[in-house]
């Protein structure tokens, strides 16, 4: 290192250091956004320099001189040696999704600083280093999948177990993310309607890529955003015309259903004609939103109203049940650390990449990205009014569907609002109401739309931005809705295909039909249950889908430490033995307090039981209202235990062979991994 | 100085629409054409439009190892 270089080191640190001091310790007094976000970045590029070159040099010793698969089996398609700075936009643009908004959203329930520190501390040790790790060793091995590499390099029945773990984070992921856009457009004809026309216009567009202009995919895009803007505009009018408003006003239960058959039908659908464009649509506008969002924070540098710290650290709080540790841990996942993002750097990604220097850049670079994104949502969610925050999160079994009445409880909670300003709110963006929208869309949609209406056009089109945040959610939850029904048709097919061969023929329309029918029960099951939960489903969900998606995490990082041990590099193997520990211990405890915690709030079967004993005696629970009701609660409880129970035991089961397989690595004097090219193929 | 400042100006615009192509999943169609005139002489190349759908329906089928993430 140079001395220049130290000098710019230590300037990015002290900078980290004030900036991030500023954060943790103010109290009393709202902390401006900007601090926020330059501590983030110093930490950012410090762990970027630091700790990522550490672990690709020393840990994993890259190679550049090593030909990547992109190279070996280039064929123009799959296998692209392509410019790194192509290929990060690539990576990136596939692991940002749904997740990092809405977690810290969530969250922000406990104040904005333990999410904020789960966020920076999870994505430096946890999340970046898992992506790039895994990544390291697809390349290493052609481009392999997670589940593939799990079955050669720890065994088939471990591979058979993370199947059927990945099964179930599908359907509980889907019927999650359809939660939120339930929520979202719930009573909300302005919401409903554009999101409606999404469908028409994508049809729109798939027919002109295919038969009018084939291929031209800057041109429909245009011609997609131009009209998905029109109907953005035009959304206001339907909702103020009481003809058209009351089309397009739809109860949950009417969404739940209508979401599930456009599942249905979209994963049965041709691709080119509704999934591709749709899928082009929201990926544009995901990225071009982000942007615009980043732009936003950094030119109104707005005031974090939240405090840092809310009493709802001890687990009382409204929006998910659970006390800090395990459960915020569990609640943000995508901004710091996401299994998901493990079966994305062993997809494309690894075919993809020029040489084994740049893993660090797309692997490590990209999540660092990502958890900015998260950033960015905690940003958004504290930005507004702690009253409207809560206003928004919470049940309406907690608060009511009154204003006054709302106004009162959070106010009893400490947290001072108006029923003035809860319906201030709801009017700014065009809404009847904003009480118990949970779901974390709609609060994002509010706190985007007094960012950005702070510096493109005021007040006046706080009703645009916030709808025009609601479509953006919408947009590209319901094309992972679509994708996701046809990845669990796939995988019911080769599960069931195991026992009924004449399944697994995936290219049989029957087959197709069963298939898909089958995936929409499975995550529409889980969705209606969530729309009709009295605690407004999102509370039940998130905490299982949470458990689910760190499950995964864990796998993969028992996956990377077996291999590090494999390839006799034990002694560096703490990179990834020490998320794996913290993700194995947050897991594991969340769901083991899910299932047998005596506090009904937090455990399954105490709830269940709860209701079975009272429903015994004849009595009804509230929010209950008939005894058909309560048993449903139960039994829907005893589902949401049985899931949480399983996975425990997936993860328990993993960490048992992952020690397994660290031992046996240890015991042999040479490395015992299969890895793919390296000197030899190079030579040839 | 004004050509090099636009030949530069024209390099980033093309790695705008590169990347933005393969945002979703369609790579570069001149390399592409490139690989196979190199490495596969006198054998088929794919017009841009049978590329495109090509790339497209590999893109969203699913197969064994083959997901698409979701957050």
């Amino acid at each position: 290192m140079t001395l220049r270089e130290k000098l710019v080191w230590s300037a990015v640190a002290v900078a980290g250091a004030v900036a991030f001091a500023v954060v943790a310790l103010t109290r009393g007094e709202p902390v401006n956004a900007a601090w926020l976000v330059v501590a983030s970045i110093c930490i950012y590029f410090i762990a970027y320099r630091f700790y990522a070159l550490f672990i690709v040099t020393r840990a994993f010793g890259v190679d550049p001189r090593r030909v990547t698969p992109a190279y070996r089996h280039n064929d123009g398609l799959d296998y692209v040696p392509t410019n790194r700075y192509v290929l990060f936009g690539h990576h990136f643009a596939a692991i940002a999704g749904a997740g990092p908004l809405v977690g810290p959203v969530l969250a922000a329930q406990m104040g904005y600083l333990p999410g904020t520190l789960w966020i920076l501390a999870g994505v430096v040790f946890a999340g970046a280093v898992q992506d790039m790790t895994v990544l390291f060793l697809s390349t290493r091995r052609d481009g392999r999948s997670l589940g593939e590499m799990i079955r050669t390099e720890i065994g088939p029945v471990a591979g058979s177990i993370v199947g059927v773990g990945i099964l179930l984070i599908c359907i509980i992921l889907l019927a999650v993310l359809a939660l939120v856009v339930v929520n979202a457009l719930k009573g909300s004809p302005w919401g409903a309607f554009t999101v409606f026309c999404t469908i028409p216009i994508a049809l729109v567009m798939g027919v002109y890529s295919r038969f009018v202009r084939p291929g031209r995919i800057g041109e429909m895009s245009l011609i997609g955003a131009a009209l998905l803007l029109a109907s953005l505009v035009y959304g206001q009018t339907v909702s103020q015309t009481p003809g058209l408003a009351a089309w397009f006003t739809l109860s949950g239960t009417q969404l739940a259903l209508a979401v599930i058959f456009y599942g249905f039908f979209a994963s049965v659908l041709p691709v080119w004609l509704l999934l591709a464009p749709r899928d082009y649509l929201s990926t544009f506008l995901k990225v071009g939103t982000i942007l615009m969002l980043a732009i936003g924070i950094v030119v109104v540098r707005p005031d974090l109203q939240m405090p840092a710290v809310t009493k709802f650290i001890d687990g009382s709080g409204p929006v998910w049940a659970g006390s800090l540790f395990p459960f915020l841990f569990i609640t943000i996942a995508c901004g710091s650390v996401s299994g998901w993002h493990a079966l994305i750097s062993s997809g494309t990604t690894p075919k993809m990449i020029e040489n084994e220097s740049q893993i660090r850049f797309i692997g490590y670079g990209a999540m660092l990205m990502e958890s900015f994104v998260a950033i960015m949502a905690m940003i958004a969610a504290t930005v507004i009014h702690p009253g409207v925050y809560f206003a928004m999160n919470s049940s309406a079994a907690l608060i009511g569907a009154d204003p006054a009445h709302a106004a009162e409880v959070i106010s009893g909670w400490g947290f001072a609002v108006t029923p003035d300003m809860l319906a201030q709110v709801a009017h700014e963006v065009g809404e009847s109401t904003i009480l118990s929208r949970t779901g974390g869309a709609p609060t994002l949609a509010v706190g985007m739309a007094s960012i950005l209406s702070g510096f493109l056009g005021g007040p006046a089109l706080a009703g645009i931005w916030y709808h025009f945040a609601i479509l953006f959610e919408a947009l590209f939850i319901l094309t992972t809705v679509d994708a996701g029904t046809r990845v669990c048709r796939f995988m019911i097919q080769d599960l069931v295909g195991g026992a009924v061969p004449a399944f697994k023929a995936t290219e049989s329309w029957a087959n197709n039909l069963i298939g898909s029918a089958a995936a929409c029960a499975a995550w529409g099951y889980f969705l209606y249950q969530g729309v009709i939960d009295p605690f407004g489903g999102i509370w039940t969900l998130w905490p299982l889908f949470g458990a689910s998606n760190q499950m995964l995490a864990a796998i993969a990082l028992i996956l990377c430490t077996v291999i590090l041990f494999k390839m006799k590099r034990e002694k560096f193997a703490w990179v990834t033995i020490v998320p794996a520990v913290w993700l194995f211990i947050c897991t594991v405890t969340a769901g083991l307090e899910k299932v047998a915690s005596p506090d009904p709030k937090v455990g399954f079967v105490a709830h269940a039981w709860r209701f079975g004993e009272a429903a015994a005696a004849g009595k009804t629970v509230a929010p209950a209202k008939t005894l058909e009701e309560m048993g449903r609660i139960a039994f829907n409880d005893y589902v949401d235990a049985a899931l949480a129970a399983l996975f425990v035991a997936i993860v328990i089961v993993m960490a048992v062979y992952g020690v397994i397989r660290a031992r046996q690595a240890l015991q042999s004097s040479k490395s015992t991994t299969v890895e793919i090219g390296g000197a030899a193929v190079a030579a040839e | 100085m004004s050509e090099t400042l636009s030949s530069r100006a024209r390099f980033v615009c093309d790695m705008v629409a590169q990347t933005a192509r393969l945002m979703v999943g369609v790579p570069d169609y001149q390399t592409y054409v490139a690989h196979r005139r190199t490495n596969h002489p006198g054998e088929p190349v794919m017009t841009y439009e049978e590329f495109f759908r090509e790339r497209q329906e590999a893109r969203y089928s699913v197969s064994k190892g083959r997901f698409r993430g979701c957050c």
